[in-house]
Protein backbone atom coordinates (compact mmCIF):
# COMPACT_ATOMS: atom_id res chain seq x y z
CA UNK A 1 0.00 0.00 0.00
CA UNK A 2 1.42 3.34 -0.73
CA UNK A 3 2.15 5.58 1.50
CA UNK A 4 2.05 9.67 2.54
CA UNK A 5 5.37 11.44 3.35
CA UNK A 6 4.98 11.45 6.70
CA UNK A 7 4.19 7.24 6.88
CA UNK A 8 7.05 7.28 4.63
CA UNK A 9 9.73 9.05 7.22
CA UNK A 10 7.70 7.85 10.38
CA UNK A 11 8.18 4.21 9.20
CA UNK A 12 11.84 4.76 8.27
CA UNK A 13 12.60 6.13 12.08
CA UNK A 14 10.57 3.15 14.05
CA UNK A 15 11.68 0.58 11.51
CA UNK A 16 7.70 -0.61 11.44
CA UNK A 17 5.45 -0.68 8.19
CA UNK A 18 3.53 2.70 9.62
CA UNK A 19 0.30 3.94 8.69
CA UNK A 20 -2.11 6.44 9.77
CA UNK A 21 -3.32 6.19 12.91
CA UNK A 22 -0.78 3.72 14.10
CA UNK A 23 1.05 4.68 17.37
CA UNK A 24 4.99 4.49 17.02
CA UNK A 25 7.83 5.20 18.72
CA UNK A 26 10.27 7.17 16.13
CA UNK A 27 14.01 8.32 16.57
CA UNK A 28 14.66 11.87 16.35
CA UNK A 29 17.18 13.36 14.46
CA UNK A 30 17.01 16.80 16.06
CA UNK A 31 15.45 18.40 19.22
CA UNK A 32 15.54 21.64 19.76
CA UNK A 33 14.10 24.20 22.74
CA UNK A 34 13.70 27.83 22.46
CA UNK A 35 14.52 30.42 25.71
CA UNK A 36 10.63 30.61 26.36
CA UNK A 37 10.25 26.61 26.87
CA UNK A 38 13.98 25.42 27.22
CA UNK A 39 14.34 26.37 30.77
CA UNK A 40 11.13 24.01 32.09
CA UNK A 41 12.70 21.23 29.50
CA UNK A 42 16.06 21.40 31.56
CA UNK A 43 14.34 21.56 34.50
CA UNK A 44 12.20 17.92 33.76
CA UNK A 45 15.76 16.24 32.40
CA UNK A 46 17.25 17.20 35.50
CA UNK A 47 14.15 15.24 37.50
CA UNK A 48 15.10 12.64 34.96
CA UNK A 49 18.57 12.64 36.48
CA UNK A 50 19.86 13.40 33.22
CA UNK A 51 23.04 15.97 32.20
CA UNK A 52 23.70 14.40 28.55
CA UNK A 53 21.90 14.56 25.85
CA UNK A 54 21.30 11.68 23.10
CA UNK A 55 23.29 13.52 20.40
CA UNK A 56 24.78 17.39 21.33
CA UNK A 57 25.44 17.98 18.07
CA UNK A 58 22.07 18.23 16.72
CA UNK A 59 20.63 19.47 20.28
CA UNK A 60 19.96 23.38 19.99
CA UNK A 61 19.45 25.62 22.40
CA UNK A 62 17.88 29.15 20.75
CA UNK A 63 17.34 32.01 22.69
CA UNK A 64 15.64 34.36 20.09
CA UNK A 65 12.32 35.16 21.76
CA UNK A 66 13.26 37.82 24.96
CA UNK A 67 16.68 38.69 22.66
CA UNK A 68 18.17 40.57 24.27
CA UNK A 69 17.09 39.98 27.23
CA UNK A 70 14.61 42.87 28.81
CA UNK A 71 14.41 41.86 32.54
CA UNK A 72 16.59 40.31 34.96
CA UNK A 73 13.41 37.09 35.21
CA UNK A 74 14.57 36.70 31.72
CA UNK A 75 18.26 36.99 31.92
CA UNK A 76 18.18 34.68 34.24
CA UNK A 77 16.41 31.92 32.41
CA UNK A 78 18.94 32.62 29.98
CA UNK A 79 21.37 31.60 32.38
CA UNK A 80 20.13 28.36 32.65
CA UNK A 81 20.53 27.58 28.93
CA UNK A 82 24.05 29.23 28.75
CA UNK A 83 24.84 26.63 31.53
CA UNK A 84 23.40 23.51 30.41
CA UNK A 85 25.01 24.48 26.87
CA UNK A 86 28.74 24.61 28.46
CA UNK A 87 27.95 21.78 31.08
CA UNK A 88 26.43 19.34 27.85
CA UNK A 89 28.30 20.46 25.12
CA UNK A 90 24.85 21.19 22.97
CA UNK A 91 24.74 23.92 20.56
CA UNK A 92 23.60 27.06 22.02
CA UNK A 93 22.67 29.85 19.50
CA UNK A 94 23.04 33.27 21.22
CA UNK A 95 21.01 36.85 21.53
CA UNK A 96 21.82 38.31 17.71
CA UNK A 97 21.69 34.38 15.89
CA UNK A 98 17.89 34.58 14.97
CA UNK A 99 14.82 32.84 14.93
CA UNK A 100 15.10 29.17 15.60
CA UNK A 101 13.15 27.83 12.79
CA UNK A 102 15.25 29.83 10.59
CA UNK A 103 18.72 29.02 11.87
CA UNK A 104 17.54 25.27 11.35
CA UNK A 105 16.93 25.64 7.98
CA UNK A 106 20.20 27.32 7.38
CA UNK A 107 22.32 25.41 9.36
CA UNK A 108 20.73 22.14 10.00
CA UNK A 109 17.75 20.29 8.68
CA UNK A 110 17.57 17.43 6.07
CA UNK A 111 15.00 15.98 4.02
CA UNK A 112 13.85 12.99 5.21
CA UNK A 113 14.52 14.14 9.08
CA UNK A 114 12.79 14.02 12.36
CA UNK A 115 12.32 17.37 14.01
CA UNK A 116 11.31 17.83 17.27
CA UNK A 117 11.29 21.55 19.13
CA UNK A 118 9.48 23.05 21.74
CA UNK A 119 7.91 25.64 20.11
CA UNK A 120 4.89 25.07 17.58
CA UNK A 121 6.27 27.04 14.22
CA UNK A 122 8.47 23.50 14.34
CA UNK A 123 6.29 22.71 11.34
CA UNK A 124 8.48 25.10 9.55
CA UNK A 125 10.77 22.62 8.40
CA UNK A 126 8.48 20.58 6.56
CA UNK A 127 9.18 22.68 3.58
CA UNK A 128 12.39 20.94 3.40
CA UNK A 129 10.58 17.41 3.64
CA UNK A 130 11.32 16.65 6.98
CA UNK A 131 8.67 15.29 9.38
CA UNK A 132 9.00 18.41 11.91
CA UNK A 133 6.53 19.10 14.41
CA UNK A 134 6.02 21.61 17.86
CA UNK A 135 5.87 20.08 21.04
CA UNK A 136 5.90 20.93 25.02
CA UNK A 137 8.91 21.13 26.91
CA UNK A 138 8.88 17.87 28.97
CA UNK A 139 8.42 15.98 25.24
CA UNK A 140 11.08 17.64 24.48
CA UNK A 141 13.33 16.85 27.25
CA UNK A 142 12.38 13.20 27.29
CA UNK A 143 13.81 13.33 23.05
CA UNK A 144 16.55 14.70 23.96
CA UNK A 145 17.36 12.34 26.57
CA UNK A 146 16.02 9.17 24.76
CA UNK A 147 17.04 10.20 21.33
CA UNK A 148 12.98 9.29 20.09
CA UNK A 149 9.67 10.05 20.91
CA UNK A 150 6.02 8.61 20.31
CA UNK A 151 4.05 9.96 17.63
CA UNK A 152 0.44 9.11 16.29
CA UNK A 153 1.31 9.09 12.54
CA UNK A 154 -1.31 11.58 11.18
CA UNK A 155 -3.98 11.27 8.46
CA UNK A 156 -2.70 13.63 5.36
CA UNK A 157 -4.83 16.48 4.05
CA UNK A 158 -3.25 17.27 0.17
CA UNK A 159 -3.18 20.59 -1.16
CA UNK A 160 -3.18 20.58 -5.16
CA UNK A 161 -2.10 23.80 -5.81
CA UNK A 162 -1.96 24.90 -9.69
CA UNK A 163 -1.70 28.49 -11.22
CA UNK A 164 0.54 31.13 -11.05
CA UNK A 165 0.17 33.32 -8.72
CA UNK A 166 -0.77 37.20 -9.88
CA UNK A 167 1.98 40.19 -9.10
CA UNK A 168 1.32 41.45 -5.93
CA UNK A 169 0.00 37.98 -4.26
CA UNK A 170 2.42 35.94 -2.51
CA UNK A 171 2.46 32.57 -1.22
CA UNK A 172 1.55 34.68 2.59
CA UNK A 173 -1.45 35.19 0.56
CA UNK A 174 -2.15 31.82 -0.40
CA UNK A 175 -1.76 30.55 2.96
CA UNK A 176 -3.94 33.29 4.57
CA UNK A 177 -6.44 31.66 1.49
CA UNK A 178 -5.85 28.58 2.36
CA UNK A 179 -6.47 28.61 6.15
CA UNK A 180 -9.75 30.65 5.76
CA UNK A 181 -10.83 27.52 3.60
CA UNK A 182 -9.90 25.33 6.35
CA UNK A 183 -10.37 26.71 9.39
CA UNK A 184 -8.60 27.35 12.72
CA UNK A 185 -8.59 23.52 13.71
CA UNK A 186 -9.77 21.77 10.47
CA UNK A 187 -6.90 19.65 10.32
CA UNK A 188 -6.08 19.21 14.25
CA UNK A 189 -3.71 16.25 14.32
CA UNK A 190 -3.42 15.99 10.42
CA UNK A 191 -0.30 16.10 7.87
CA UNK A 192 -0.40 18.81 5.38
CA UNK A 193 1.15 17.90 2.13
CA UNK A 194 1.10 20.79 -0.19
CA UNK A 195 1.94 19.94 -3.95
CA UNK A 196 1.16 20.97 -7.06
CA UNK A 197 2.65 22.93 -10.07
CA UNK A 198 2.41 26.28 -7.82
CA UNK A 199 4.32 24.51 -5.29
CA UNK A 200 7.15 23.12 -7.33
CA UNK A 201 7.75 26.74 -8.75
CA UNK A 202 8.43 28.03 -5.53
CA UNK A 203 11.26 28.90 -4.30
CA UNK A 204 12.49 27.40 -0.90
CA UNK A 205 11.61 31.17 0.74
CA UNK A 206 8.13 30.64 -0.26
CA UNK A 207 7.63 27.18 0.69
CA UNK A 208 8.71 27.81 4.60
CA UNK A 209 5.68 30.68 4.70
CA UNK A 210 3.34 27.97 4.07
CA UNK A 211 4.98 25.14 6.27
CA UNK A 212 5.10 27.59 8.95
CA UNK A 213 1.34 28.32 9.54
CA UNK A 214 0.30 24.61 9.06
CA UNK A 215 -0.13 24.79 13.14
CA UNK A 216 -2.76 27.47 12.47
CA UNK A 217 -5.38 25.08 10.81
CA UNK A 218 -4.35 22.83 14.07
CA UNK A 219 -1.97 20.36 11.87
CA UNK A 220 0.76 18.44 13.09
CA UNK A 221 3.08 19.44 10.34
CA UNK A 222 3.53 21.06 6.89
CA UNK A 223 4.93 18.65 4.30
CA UNK A 224 6.73 19.82 0.84
CA UNK A 225 8.18 16.89 -1.46
CA UNK A 226 11.45 17.21 -1.84
CA UNK A 227 13.21 18.00 -4.95
CA UNK A 228 15.14 20.13 -7.63
CA UNK A 229 14.48 23.00 -5.94
CA UNK A 230 15.17 21.52 -2.08
CA UNK A 231 18.62 20.12 -3.34
CA UNK A 232 19.48 23.92 -4.90
CA UNK A 233 18.65 25.08 -1.53
CA UNK A 234 20.73 22.47 0.32
CA UNK A 235 23.84 23.13 -2.26
CA UNK A 236 23.95 26.70 -1.46
CA UNK A 237 23.92 26.04 2.41
CA UNK A 238 26.96 23.93 1.69
CA UNK A 239 24.94 21.04 1.94
CA UNK A 240 24.02 19.65 -1.51
CA UNK A 241 25.28 16.29 -0.19
CA UNK A 242 22.55 15.65 2.38
CA UNK A 243 19.61 15.66 -0.30
CA UNK A 244 17.23 12.83 -1.07
CA UNK A 245 14.36 12.96 -2.39
CA UNK A 246 10.94 12.35 -0.41
CA UNK A 247 7.68 12.10 -1.65
CA UNK A 248 4.60 10.46 -1.41
CA UNK A 249 3.87 7.31 -3.68
CA UNK A 250 1.27 7.79 -6.13
CA UNK A 251 -1.33 5.65 -4.50
CA UNK A 252 -0.57 6.63 -1.17
CA UNK A 253 -4.51 7.28 0.81
CA UNK A 254 -5.15 10.84 1.72
CA UNK A 255 -8.02 11.85 3.67
CA UNK A 256 -9.01 15.17 2.24
CA UNK A 257 -8.10 16.61 -1.56
CA UNK A 258 -8.38 20.43 -1.69
CA UNK A 259 -7.58 22.02 -4.72
CA UNK A 260 -6.73 25.29 -5.27
CA UNK A 261 -6.16 27.42 -7.91
CA UNK A 262 -3.74 30.04 -7.35
CA UNK A 263 -4.51 32.44 -9.82
CA UNK A 264 -7.53 33.47 -8.58
CA UNK A 265 -6.33 34.35 -5.36
CA UNK A 266 -5.88 37.77 -4.37
CA UNK A 267 -3.98 40.11 -1.34
CA UNK A 268 -4.97 38.78 2.06
CA UNK A 269 -5.04 39.71 5.49
CA UNK A 270 -6.00 37.96 8.84
CA UNK A 271 -7.88 40.12 10.62
CA UNK A 272 -8.35 40.41 14.53
CA UNK A 273 -8.33 38.71 16.83
CA UNK A 274 -8.22 34.83 14.58
CA UNK A 275 -5.95 33.67 12.62
CA UNK A 276 -8.88 32.48 10.26
CA UNK A 277 -10.80 35.70 10.66
CA UNK A 278 -9.13 35.79 6.65
CA UNK A 279 -10.94 38.88 4.73
CA UNK A 280 -9.20 40.50 1.15
CA UNK A 281 -7.35 43.46 1.90
CA UNK A 282 -9.41 45.23 -0.48
CA UNK A 283 -12.30 44.50 2.07
CA UNK A 284 -10.36 46.47 4.83
CA UNK A 285 -8.22 48.91 2.51
CA UNK A 286 -8.16 52.39 4.36
CA UNK A 287 -7.90 51.15 7.70
CA UNK A 288 -5.20 53.52 9.70
CA UNK A 289 -2.13 51.33 10.85
CA UNK A 290 0.05 52.28 13.97
CA UNK A 291 2.41 50.23 13.54
CA UNK A 292 3.82 48.15 10.84
CA UNK A 293 5.76 45.03 12.01
CA UNK A 294 8.24 43.18 9.22
CA UNK A 295 10.05 39.92 10.12
CA UNK A 296 9.09 36.53 12.35
CA UNK A 297 9.72 32.82 11.21
CA UNK A 298 7.10 33.03 8.64
CA UNK A 299 8.21 36.45 6.14
CA UNK A 300 11.23 37.61 8.04
CA UNK A 301 13.94 36.30 5.22
CA UNK A 302 16.20 38.20 2.90
CA UNK A 303 13.20 37.55 -0.26
CA UNK A 304 10.92 39.07 2.00
CA UNK A 305 13.15 42.06 2.76
CA UNK A 306 14.18 42.64 -0.98
CA UNK A 307 10.30 42.75 -1.87
CA UNK A 308 9.70 45.58 1.25
CA UNK A 309 12.79 46.97 -0.23
CA UNK A 310 11.25 47.63 -3.57
CA UNK A 311 8.54 49.15 -2.04
CA UNK A 312 9.88 51.64 0.20
CA UNK A 313 13.06 52.43 -2.05
CA UNK A 314 13.24 56.27 -2.20
CA UNK A 315 9.88 56.29 -0.20
CA UNK A 316 9.15 57.63 3.45
CA UNK A 317 7.07 55.30 5.96
CA UNK A 318 3.68 57.25 6.68
CA UNK A 319 4.66 60.09 9.51
CA UNK A 320 2.27 58.25 11.91
CA UNK A 321 3.12 54.65 10.99
CA UNK A 322 5.90 53.17 13.08
CA UNK A 323 7.74 50.85 10.92
CA UNK A 324 9.50 47.63 12.60
CA UNK A 325 11.73 45.53 10.50
CA UNK A 326 13.66 42.28 12.64
CA UNK A 327 15.38 40.34 10.46
CA UNK A 328 15.33 36.65 10.59
CA UNK A 329 18.52 35.92 10.93
CA UNK A 330 22.14 37.00 11.14
CA UNK A 331 22.58 35.67 7.83
CA UNK A 332 19.51 37.25 6.49
CA UNK A 333 20.63 40.53 8.16
CA UNK A 334 24.15 40.58 7.13
CA UNK A 335 23.32 39.59 3.66
CA UNK A 336 20.24 42.35 3.38
CA UNK A 337 23.17 44.94 4.77
CA UNK A 338 25.71 43.90 1.80
CA UNK A 339 22.76 43.83 -0.75
CA UNK A 340 21.73 47.63 0.68
CA UNK A 341 18.99 46.99 2.02
CA UNK A 342 18.82 48.22 4.96
CA UNK A 343 20.16 51.13 4.19
CA UNK A 344 16.90 51.99 2.20
CA UNK A 345 14.66 50.70 4.50
CA UNK A 346 16.47 53.09 7.66
CA UNK A 347 16.18 55.77 5.00
CA UNK A 348 12.38 55.21 4.78
CA UNK A 349 12.22 55.70 8.30
CA UNK A 350 12.36 52.08 9.52
CA UNK A 351 13.72 50.93 13.27
CA UNK A 352 15.70 47.63 12.74
CA UNK A 353 15.32 45.40 15.21
CA UNK A 354 18.16 43.10 16.48
CA UNK A 355 17.41 39.49 14.44
CA UNK A 356 15.10 37.17 16.66
CA UNK A 357 11.58 36.82 17.33
CA UNK A 358 11.12 40.88 17.57
CA UNK A 359 7.64 42.42 18.40
CA UNK A 360 6.08 38.89 17.37
CA UNK A 361 5.28 37.65 20.95
CA UNK A 362 5.28 40.93 22.68
CA UNK A 363 8.08 40.39 25.10
CA UNK A 364 10.10 42.94 24.43
CA UNK A 365 9.75 45.53 22.13
CA UNK A 366 6.98 46.84 19.52
CA UNK A 367 4.04 46.34 22.36
CA UNK A 368 0.58 47.97 21.00
CA UNK A 369 -1.12 50.70 22.94
CA UNK A 370 -4.34 50.32 23.44
CA UNK A 371 -6.93 50.64 20.31
CA UNK A 372 -3.98 50.39 18.10
CA UNK A 373 -3.29 48.36 15.08
CA UNK A 374 -0.75 46.45 13.94
CA UNK A 375 -0.21 45.00 10.80
CA UNK A 376 2.21 42.60 10.98
CA UNK A 377 3.95 39.91 8.54
CA UNK A 378 3.74 37.24 11.66
CA UNK A 379 1.59 34.22 11.89
CA UNK A 380 -0.62 34.98 14.66
CA UNK A 381 -2.92 37.59 15.49
CA UNK A 382 -4.60 36.53 18.65
CA UNK A 383 -5.73 38.74 21.44
CA UNK A 384 -3.16 39.55 23.57
CA UNK A 385 0.09 38.38 21.42
CA UNK A 386 1.93 41.87 21.18
CA UNK A 387 1.63 42.27 24.33
CA UNK A 388 -1.41 43.82 25.38
CA UNK A 389 -5.20 42.36 25.03
CA UNK A 390 -6.72 46.04 24.04
CA UNK A 391 -4.65 46.27 20.28
CA UNK A 392 -5.43 44.96 17.01
CA UNK A 393 -3.39 42.56 14.83
CA UNK A 394 -3.91 42.45 11.19
CA UNK A 395 -1.43 39.78 9.36
CA UNK A 396 -0.63 39.69 5.83
CA UNK A 397 2.44 39.58 3.49
CA UNK A 398 5.51 42.00 3.21
CA UNK A 399 4.43 43.19 0.08
CA UNK A 400 1.26 44.69 1.78
CA UNK A 401 3.36 45.33 5.45
CA UNK A 402 5.32 47.48 2.84
CA UNK A 403 2.91 49.99 0.67
CA UNK A 404 0.92 49.85 3.68
CA UNK A 405 3.43 51.52 5.73
CA UNK A 406 4.20 54.16 3.27
CA UNK A 407 0.42 55.22 2.80
CA UNK A 408 -0.69 54.88 6.76
CA UNK A 409 -3.27 52.70 5.90
CA UNK A 410 -4.07 49.20 4.65
CA UNK A 411 -3.55 49.35 1.05
CA UNK A 412 -3.64 46.86 -1.74
CA UNK A 413 0.08 45.83 -2.99
CA UNK A 414 -1.53 46.05 -6.32
CA UNK A 415 -1.82 49.56 -6.36
CA UNK A 416 1.77 50.63 -7.45
CA UNK A 417 2.49 47.96 -9.53
CA UNK B 1 -10.98 7.70 40.21
CA UNK B 2 -13.95 9.85 40.99
CA UNK B 3 -13.24 14.02 40.43
CA UNK B 4 -16.15 16.26 41.46
CA UNK B 5 -16.44 19.89 41.09
CA UNK B 6 -18.49 22.99 39.47
CA UNK B 7 -17.63 23.69 35.64
CA UNK B 8 -15.98 27.38 34.83
CA UNK B 9 -17.62 27.72 31.24
CA UNK B 10 -15.21 29.02 28.28
CA UNK B 11 -15.76 29.41 24.70
CA UNK B 12 -14.22 27.57 21.18
CA UNK B 13 -10.72 28.77 20.34
CA UNK B 14 -9.26 29.86 23.76
CA UNK B 15 -5.56 29.92 23.01
CA UNK B 16 -2.24 29.53 24.65
CA UNK B 17 -2.07 33.61 24.05
CA UNK B 18 -5.04 34.04 26.40
CA UNK B 19 -4.10 31.03 28.69
CA UNK B 20 -0.56 32.86 29.78
CA UNK B 21 -0.44 35.95 28.06
CA UNK B 22 3.08 36.64 26.77
CA UNK B 23 2.94 39.77 28.59
CA UNK B 24 3.94 37.51 31.43
CA UNK B 25 6.36 35.57 29.96
CA UNK B 26 8.88 36.42 32.56
CA UNK B 27 7.17 34.68 34.92
CA UNK B 28 6.99 31.00 33.36
CA UNK B 29 10.25 30.66 35.99
CA UNK B 30 7.92 31.29 38.63
CA UNK B 31 4.55 29.43 38.48
CA UNK B 32 3.12 30.18 41.01
CA UNK B 33 2.62 33.85 40.58
CA UNK B 34 1.96 33.05 36.93
CA UNK B 35 -1.04 31.31 37.80
CA UNK B 36 -2.39 34.22 39.39
CA UNK B 37 -3.45 35.30 35.87
CA UNK B 38 -4.17 32.33 34.35
CA UNK B 39 -6.66 32.69 31.43
CA UNK B 40 -7.40 36.52 32.83
CA UNK B 41 -7.93 38.06 29.27
CA UNK B 42 -11.11 35.43 28.60
CA UNK B 43 -12.41 35.45 32.15
CA UNK B 44 -10.45 38.74 34.15
CA UNK B 45 -12.03 37.20 37.59
CA UNK B 46 -10.93 33.79 37.32
CA UNK B 47 -7.97 33.06 39.33
CA UNK B 48 -10.28 34.37 42.21
CA UNK B 49 -13.14 32.25 41.75
CA UNK B 50 -11.59 29.10 41.52
CA UNK B 51 -11.73 26.93 44.02
CA UNK B 52 -9.92 23.20 43.91
CA UNK B 53 -11.39 20.51 42.00
CA UNK B 54 -12.98 23.22 39.69
CA UNK B 55 -13.05 21.74 35.87
CA UNK B 56 -12.13 24.14 32.75
CA UNK B 57 -15.69 23.48 30.70
CA UNK B 58 -14.81 24.63 27.03
CA UNK B 59 -15.71 24.47 23.25
CA UNK B 60 -13.33 23.02 20.44
CA UNK B 61 -9.29 23.75 19.81
CA UNK B 62 -9.06 24.64 23.25
CA UNK B 63 -5.49 25.50 23.77
CA UNK B 64 -4.55 26.29 20.18
CA UNK B 65 -1.86 28.39 19.11
CA UNK B 66 1.91 27.99 21.43
CA UNK B 67 3.97 24.82 22.88
CA UNK B 68 3.88 26.28 25.80
CA UNK B 69 3.59 23.89 28.37
CA UNK B 70 3.40 26.36 31.09
CA UNK B 71 -0.29 26.82 30.06
CA UNK B 72 -1.42 23.59 31.40
CA UNK B 73 0.74 23.58 34.55
CA UNK B 74 -0.92 26.78 35.51
CA UNK B 75 -4.59 25.41 34.95
CA UNK B 76 -3.37 22.53 37.04
CA UNK B 77 -1.53 25.02 39.52
CA UNK B 78 -5.05 26.52 40.36
CA UNK B 79 -6.57 23.47 41.68
CA UNK B 80 -8.21 22.59 38.16
CA UNK B 81 -8.82 19.32 38.11
CA UNK B 82 -9.09 18.71 34.33
CA UNK B 83 -10.39 20.68 31.32
CA UNK B 84 -13.25 19.54 29.28
CA UNK B 85 -13.75 21.07 25.46
CA UNK B 86 -15.33 19.92 22.24
CA UNK B 87 -11.68 19.17 20.99
CA UNK B 88 -7.80 20.20 22.27
CA UNK B 89 -5.28 21.61 20.00
CA UNK B 90 -2.99 18.77 19.42
CA UNK B 91 0.18 20.58 21.17
CA UNK B 92 -2.30 21.36 24.15
CA UNK B 93 -3.35 17.93 25.05
CA UNK B 94 0.14 16.38 24.63
CA UNK B 95 1.36 18.50 27.49
CA UNK B 96 -1.68 18.21 29.24
CA UNK B 97 -0.97 14.39 30.04
CA UNK B 98 2.34 14.99 30.18
CA UNK B 99 1.99 16.98 33.80
CA UNK B 100 -0.47 14.72 34.90
CA UNK B 101 -3.94 17.05 34.00
CA UNK B 102 -6.39 14.89 32.52
CA UNK B 103 -8.20 16.72 29.46
CA UNK B 104 -11.11 15.03 28.38
CA UNK B 105 -12.98 15.43 24.85
CA UNK B 106 -16.90 15.78 24.60
CA UNK B 107 -19.47 17.34 23.51
CA UNK B 108 -19.83 20.64 26.07
CA UNK B 109 -23.19 22.15 25.06
CA UNK B 110 -24.39 20.54 27.66
CA UNK B 111 -22.76 22.15 30.20
CA UNK B 112 -23.37 25.25 31.72
CA UNK B 113 -21.28 27.71 34.17
CA UNK B 114 -21.69 26.64 37.35
CA UNK B 115 -22.97 23.32 36.83
CA UNK B 116 -21.61 20.51 39.30
CA UNK B 117 -19.80 17.74 37.58
CA UNK B 118 -18.76 14.26 38.63
CA UNK B 119 -16.00 12.72 36.69
CA UNK B 120 -15.05 9.45 36.44
CA UNK B 121 -12.17 8.82 34.86
CA UNK B 122 -11.36 5.73 34.95
CA UNK B 123 -14.50 4.86 33.04
CA UNK B 124 -14.41 7.86 30.84
CA UNK B 125 -17.75 9.25 31.75
CA UNK B 126 -18.94 12.86 32.99
CA UNK B 127 -22.43 13.07 35.23
CA UNK B 128 -23.65 16.48 35.42
CA UNK B 129 -25.11 16.50 38.96
CA UNK B 130 -27.39 19.62 38.01
CA UNK B 131 -29.20 18.35 34.98
CA UNK B 132 -28.63 14.85 35.67
CA UNK B 133 -27.21 13.70 32.64
CA UNK B 134 -24.21 11.24 31.79
CA UNK B 135 -22.01 11.77 29.12
CA UNK B 136 -19.24 9.87 27.83
CA UNK B 137 -15.71 10.70 26.94
CA UNK B 138 -13.44 10.23 23.89
CA UNK B 139 -11.03 7.52 24.80
CA UNK B 140 -7.76 8.37 24.80
CA UNK B 141 -4.51 6.26 23.41
CA UNK B 142 -3.47 3.77 25.42
CA UNK B 143 0.17 5.33 25.97
CA UNK B 144 -1.53 8.72 27.07
CA UNK B 145 -3.72 6.68 29.37
CA UNK B 146 -0.23 4.83 30.83
CA UNK B 147 1.77 8.05 30.92
CA UNK B 148 -1.49 9.71 33.04
CA UNK B 149 -1.81 6.59 35.27
CA UNK B 150 2.39 6.75 35.86
CA UNK B 151 1.67 10.58 37.06
CA UNK B 152 2.94 12.22 33.88
CA UNK B 153 5.42 12.04 31.17
CA UNK B 154 9.23 11.73 33.47
CA UNK B 155 7.29 9.97 36.12
CA UNK B 156 6.51 7.27 33.49
CA UNK B 157 9.85 7.43 31.68
CA UNK B 158 11.34 6.73 35.47
CA UNK B 159 9.28 3.61 35.97
CA UNK B 160 9.69 1.97 32.47
CA UNK B 161 12.59 3.49 30.73
CA UNK B 162 10.67 3.78 27.50
CA UNK B 163 7.82 5.09 26.08
CA UNK B 164 4.84 2.12 27.09
CA UNK B 165 2.53 2.14 24.33
CA UNK B 166 -0.04 -0.92 25.39
S1 LIG C 1 8.96 34.76 15.24
FE1 LIG C 1 7.04 34.67 16.40
S2 LIG C 1 6.02 32.82 15.75
FE2 LIG C 1 8.17 32.66 15.06
S3 LIG C 1 9.22 31.55 16.70
FE3 LIG C 1 9.40 33.72 17.15
S4 LIG C 1 7.66 34.21 18.52
FE4 LIG C 1 7.23 32.24 17.52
Amino acid sequence: MGKTIAEKILSEHSNKDAYANDIVVANIDIAFVQDGTGPLTIQELQKLGKEEVFNSNRTMLFIDHAAPSPREELSNAHSILRNFAKKTGVRLYEIGAGISHQILIEDHVNPGEVIVGADSHTCTSGAMGAFATGMGSTDIAIAMALGKTWFRVPETFRINIDGKLSRGVYSKDLMLHFIGIIKADGATYKSLEFAGETIENMIMSERLTLANMAVETGAKTGLIASDKKTKQFLEQQGRGNRFKTIRSDEDAIYERNIDIDASNIVPMVSAPYAVDNVKTVEKVTGIKVDQVFIGTCTNGRLEDLRVVAEYLKGKKKHVDTRLIVAPASRTVYFQAIKEGIIQILVEAGALIFPPGCGACVGIHGGILGNNEVCLSTQNRNFKGRMGNPRGEIYLCSPATAAISAIKGEITDPRERI
Amino acid sequence: MKLIGKALKFEDNISTDLIIPGRYFHLRTDLQELAKHVLEDADPDLAKKVQKGDFVVAGKNFGMGSSREHAAIVIKLTGVSAVLAKSFARIFYRNAVNIGLPVLELDTNGIDEGNELEVDLSRGIVFNKTKKFEMRVKPLPKVMVNILEDGGLVAHIKKHRDFKLD
